[in-house]
């Protein structure tokens, strides 16, 4: 049976990869960093909790120093681009394509005939599994077809992962974050307090107060994913879930929306909102979030009313 | 009751809200929490380092990086601005409610960084729709001229929030996923996943029909100026 542990293998791959060619480069805390996560990634089910606790913590300590900066591998100069662009057209999107067409088809492929019978994928994570073996698909494909040089595709992920630096693991430290939450009881305090507040067995209500928190704490936190374990582990799951028997999926799918629309009205998401207007030259730094107020606040009574009929009115 | 954990809550917005490194700012509130839950230093590492390790499945997808690096190597951005730019001559509105659907589509397909302010605002998708509302309208008070490039942006943005989503292997799905599984509500990528697609449909209504409003209310204006609607 194929499980998470093959593709936690794949990805240690990848990333211990990237440990040794910024190593090559002369980027020592990129390679310690990357390194630590191969380690992880590699050892994480036979290591103790402890040991597993001191990886994170190594990781957060190479990332807090600064040590993991942007690089600059050798890639195609922008006319070299251009010039394969025209040559090659649209069959550039197919090898991208392959991912998704694989995962999805793959999964409703598995589930939908007697393939599932076989057990050949562990429960429940055929789609993710799929996924590995789609980019291994696409990455042969691009080979097959462009021919690049052999560490082409290390050495553009290696580009690409860089760019994105130590913002790679914040997920996953916040769903860490969302677990700890959990261990120490932070639902079932809130869950207590929020019961107090909102009256009892307003469904609606609460959804409001889940929708709007969500929203909420994205604009005072720049950051939609910071948000979503609070709010879970406040309001989503203890509320929403447990109390009133909603379908966990529409609250977590459409909760996680609802502090898009948050992003949307924030200066503190300065990428999205603060950097364009300085990239086009604007006056008004605000002047991208003025534009996005009138879509982003219909948009989140729009997720509201989703959420109040997909999680309750259809499940129930 | 012991309120204190509460605070690791006010520590994860304070920290942000301050700019703190979000790495440091999410262990420090997950550390706080645990010893005011009245766990030892050594159960709180333990706890994180088996959360962490549990969820390690949400970094799975940056394996993906390779394939578009290597695409991009090749020209994949360069595809998707001559595609953009098969676009000249639309009308402002047409132009950025097309770029609207595009931006959703290729995010929701796992390809979230065709499009991007540096990339393709900036270069292409802003001075298109600024030509193209000149075209319509005459030249534009700086004013609106402002409102047209920041539309560009916003266009941008809701395009890209709303359909990267639909895209299972994505870091948003995945935490949402790892934060369920760890409060015993385990689900699939796909199953939330389809639950963007509401919204994502309600994005490109509401945002797409903004679009068009402003390129009326720029053509109003002139209307009035010239004394015709059309220049």
């Amino acid at each position: 049976m194929i499980t998470y542990e093959w593709l936690y293998w794949l990805a240690g791959a990848f990333f211990a990869g990237w440990a040794v060619l910024s190593l090559r480069d002369g980027r020592i805390g990129n390679a310690a960093f990357w390194g630590v996560l191969a380690a992880s990634f590699f050892l994480g089910s036979h290591l103790s909790d402890f040991a597993n606790g001191v990886l994170v913590l190594a990781l957060v300590a190479i990332a807090g120093v600064g040590a993991v900066k942007r690089s600059a591998p050798d890639t195609t100069t922008p006319e070299e681009r251009a010039a394969f662009s025209a040559r090659l057209g649209n069959r550039l999107f197919a090898p991208a394509l392959i991912v998704p067409v694989t995962a999805v088809a793959g999964t409703l492929l598995y589930n939908y005939t007697p393939l599932s019978d076989t057990g050949l994928f562990a429960p429940r994570r055929e789609t993710l599994i799929l996924f590995g073996i789609g980019v291994l698909l696409a990455l042969a494909a691009a080979m097959v077809w462009l021919r690049p040089p052999l560490l082409a595709p290390a050495e553009e992920g290696r580009r690409l992962i860089d760019s994105i630096g130590w913002a790679a693991i914040l997920p996953q430290m916040l769903a860490a974050l969302g677990a700890v939450f959990a261990l120490a009881g932070v639902g079932d305090i809130i869950g207590g307090l929020a019961g107090g507040v909102i009256p009892q067995g307003s469904v609606f209500l609460t959804v409001v107060v889940f929708a709007l928190g969500m929203a909420l704490f994205t604009i005072i936190m720049g950051n939609a994913f910071a948000a979503f374990p609070v709010m879970a582990a406040a309001i989503g799951i203890p509320l929403l879930v447990e109390t009133y028997g909603g379908n966990p999926a529409v609250i977590g799918a459409v909760g996680m929306l609802a502090g898009f629309c948050g992003t949307l009205l924030t200066p503190m998401a300065a990428n999205f909102n603060i950097v364009p207007a300085a990239l086009l030259e604007l006056k008004d730094q605000n002047a991208v979030i003025r534009q996005q107020v009138g879509t982003a606040i219909p948009l989140l009574v729009c997720n509201i009313v989703i959420i109040y009929v997909g999680a309750f009115l259809l499940w129930n | 009751m012991n309120y204190w954990p509460l605070l690791g809550i006010a520590l994860v917005v304070i920290g942000f809200a301050l700019r703190f490194n979000p790495l440091l700012v999410v262990v420090g509130a997950a550390v706080a929490t645990g010893l005011l839950a009245s766990l030892d230093v050594v159960a709180v590492v333990e706890a994180l380092g088996k959360a962490f390790n549990d969820n390690r499945y949400i970094s799975v997808t940056w394996i993906i990086l390779p394939v578009i690096g290597l695409l991009e190597r090749y020209g994949l951005q360069q595809r998707a601005r001559t595609l953009i730019e098969g676009m000249r001559g639309a009308t402002m509105g047409r132009l950025l409610v097309i770029y609207l659907g595009f931006r959703q589509i290729t995010a929701a397909l796992g390809m979230k960084d065709i499009g991007g302010h540096p990339q393709a605002v900036r270069p292409l998708v802003a001075p298109m729709a600024e030509a193209a509302a000149e075209k319509s309208h005459g030249a534009l008070p700086d004013d609106e001229r402002e409102q047209v490039l920041a539309m560009a942006a916003a266009t941008d943005n809701v395009g890209l929030f709303f359909g990267e989503d639909i895209f299972f292997a994505i870091a948003s799905i995945l935490l949402i996923q790892g934060v369920f599984e760890s409060a015993g509500y385990p689900l699939t990528p796909l199953q939330l996943s389809v639950w963007a697609i509401p919204t994502a449909i309600c994005a490109f209504i509401i945002h797409g029909w903004r679009i068009t409003a402003l390129d009326r209310r720029l053509g109003r204006r002139s209307g009035q100026l010239s004394g015709s609607a059309r220049p």
